[in-house]
């Protein structure tokens, strides 16, 4: 489990991270959205003890960072596919990562089978493609078989079918009962991979619910209603405190779920040719939730069963 | 699964040490390092023979003259300690090399450890190399001297010992600059700038730069005899370590305050 709270950073005037507070449940995929410069690298690299907070602190099972005895045991982290040394071979690479936390010889070979580099193993990283580098801070993050896995932006370069191994290996280590942090601004994929979102914008806290709740709150969600009687429909709906928009023969109702509105129709015999709870996309209702971050500066947080 | 209690220091030495002897140019340089030591003691031993004159042995120290090559050593294997660590932050194999051992501290301690210990073999195998190679083409003239001699083991022991020193120091200023070309330029400054710029500083100051400056003070362990206006052997060295150590504690200060 991570636990960020009240976690600020500043450079020079710049407050990258303002106040942040969320939880990082074991046993799920959590996504980590925001615009870039909305400090989600940042946020990560103070839970790995690389920046220090200016303000607030940032935990993994309980302790600081600096404080775990052998972190790779209890945390893989890739913060981005260069932290390596070009002149190094795959292998070594990962040797002197295992022999500083006295990880035996033989784990190195299991995780060069696990990401698929082993026919490289010997090659130096320098003349690995980003998606074989990706593969190699994978394996680095899995040396210690640790129960906290934290990704920053795991598919950035990828071809599909390494997007597709990826979302298979996050999903899996998180049914294993492993805590899954998935840095990403592609909403689209975190919408296919996470099960939860926690939503920054500006270094402040927008979103912590799932990735279902975070689409059903958006404002672009709405009942979708068609009726050759629209105008009954839309006093009846009015007793019920929604708000009904009439658009091309069809009503736009916001305030009530769709089965409110099937059961107003039906009480008052107003037939309907079509009935939808229409949702944007991910992508759409994040866009959303960041634009509000950007126009309003300090929106309100939303949160939704966190 | 069980968690052993704590990284121990024995992880990180071997694991520092896998880092340095995996990277090509660490061989590279440790060849040429040697190589170039042993190939100026042929050429100014061979020089020396060439155009001898009895009287060119009034004041010669033929054990130090031997071991001239090392001021050439010195420069690689000072870049590849600035490298040592630069390399790191460059790359960004620091990040991982922080998450992996988030005691920065004892990390850095350990990481110029082995270093230092792998600068002071190459710097012993150059020395005693060279002055090996130097003695016998002096011998051919009875200009040589043995390790048996008044003060020449000392001299050449001390060859590596001041290589090892200067290793230090340039990885003390990798590890404090962070980037390489900086921390090169910083190197040959606190070697060269000294002597270079004696001129500018007033002349009342000269003898106490000319003797304080960290090569001229650490070299003196390479004279069989004491030099005029310099400090001894031993004192010369220990003067050097000083700004080895002060420069490498700095930099062990300041890893754990700076953002990596």
């Amino acid at each position: 489990m991570i636990e960020v709270a009240n976690l600020s950073k500043r450079f020079g005037s710049t407050l990258a991270v303002d106040g942040l507070s969320f939880t990082v449940q074991p046993g799920r995929v959590t996504g980590f959205l925001g615009p870039n410069g909305s400090g989600k690298s940042t946020t990560m690299r103070m839970i790995l003890g690389l920046d220090h907070p200016t303000r607030g602190s940032a935990t993994i099972n309980g302790r600081e960072y600096g404080a775990i005895r052998r972190p790779m045991h209890q945390v893989g982290s890739l913060l981005d596919a260069k932290a390596m040394h070009g002149g190094r071979s795959a292998y070594h690479h990962l040797l002197c990562v295992a022999q500083s936390n006295g990880i035996p010889r033989r784990r190195v070979g299991e995780v060069l089978e696990l990401v698929g580099l082993s026919s490289v193993a010997r090659k130096r990283a320098r003349g690995f493609s980003l998606g074989m580098g990706q593969r190699l801070g994978i394996a680095t993050a899995l040396l210690g078989d640790p129960e906290v896995l934290m990704f920053d932006e795991p598919v950035n370069g990828l071809d599909p079918e390494g997007i597709l191994w990826i979302r298979t290996l996050l999903r899996s280590l998180a049914a294993e009962g492993r805590t899954v942090f998935v840095s990403s601004h592609l909403m689209s994929e975190m919408a296919l991979t996470a099960d939860h979102l926690v939503v920054i914008g500006r270094g402040r806290l927008i979103a912590d619910c799932s990735t279902a709740e975070l689409v059903a709150s958006s404002s672009q969600s709405y009942v979708h209603v068609k009726t050759p009687d629209v105008d009954k429909l839309i006093e009846a709906l009015a007793t019920v405190g929604a708000d009904v928009v009439e658009a091309d023969q069809s009503l736009r109702v916001t305030g009530v779920g769709s089965a409110t509105v099937g059961e107003v129709a039906a009480r008052e015999g107003v037939v309907l040719h079509e009935l939808t709870l229409r949702q944007p996309s991910l992508e759409a209702a994040f866009m959303e939730l960041t634009r509000d971050t950007v126009e309003f500066g300090g929106a309100s947080t939303l949160q939704i069963g966190a | 699964m069980a968690v052993p209690v704590t990284i121990g220091v024995p992880n990180v030495l071997v694991s520092e040490w896998t880092k340095l002897r995996s990277l090509r140019s660490t061989y590279w340089t440790a060849i040429v390092a040697v190589v170039v030591a042993i190939g100026i003691a042929i050429l100014g031993c061979s020089s020396f023979v060439r155009h001898f004159s009895p009287s060119d042995l009034h004041g010669f120290d033929a054990a130090s003259f031997s071991v001239q090559g090392l001021y050439a050593s010195q420069i690689l294997l000072g870049a590849l300690g600035v490298l040592t660590i630069s390399g790191e932050y460059a790359t960004g194999m620091i990040r991982t090399t922080l998450t992996s051992v988030p005691q920065r501290r004892s990390m850095l301690v350990l990481k110029g450890a082995v270093f230092a210990a792998a600068a002071l073999v190459l710097g012993e195998i150059a020395s005693f190399g060279s002055f090996g190679v130097g003695q016998a083409i002096l011998h051919g003239k009875h200009a040589g001297v043995s390790l048996g001699d008044h003060n020449v083991l000392r001299a050449v022991i001390g060859g590596g010992l001041y290589i090892a020193v200067v290793g230090l120091l340039a990885f003390g200023l990798g590890a404090l600059v962070r980037r390489t070309a900086g921390a090169l330029a910083a190197f040959f400054a606190v070697l060269f700038l000294p002597s270079a710029l004696i001129d500018l500083l007033p002349s009342s100051w000269h003898d106490t730069v000319m003797k304080y400056a960290p090569a001229n003070a650490g070299t003196q362990i390479m004279a069989v005899t004491r030099q005029h206006h310099m400090l001894t052997a031993w004192n010369g060295l220990g003067v050097l370590v000083l700004y080895a150590v002060a420069i490498t504690g700095l930099a062990v200060y300041l890893i754990g305050r700076r953002d990596a």
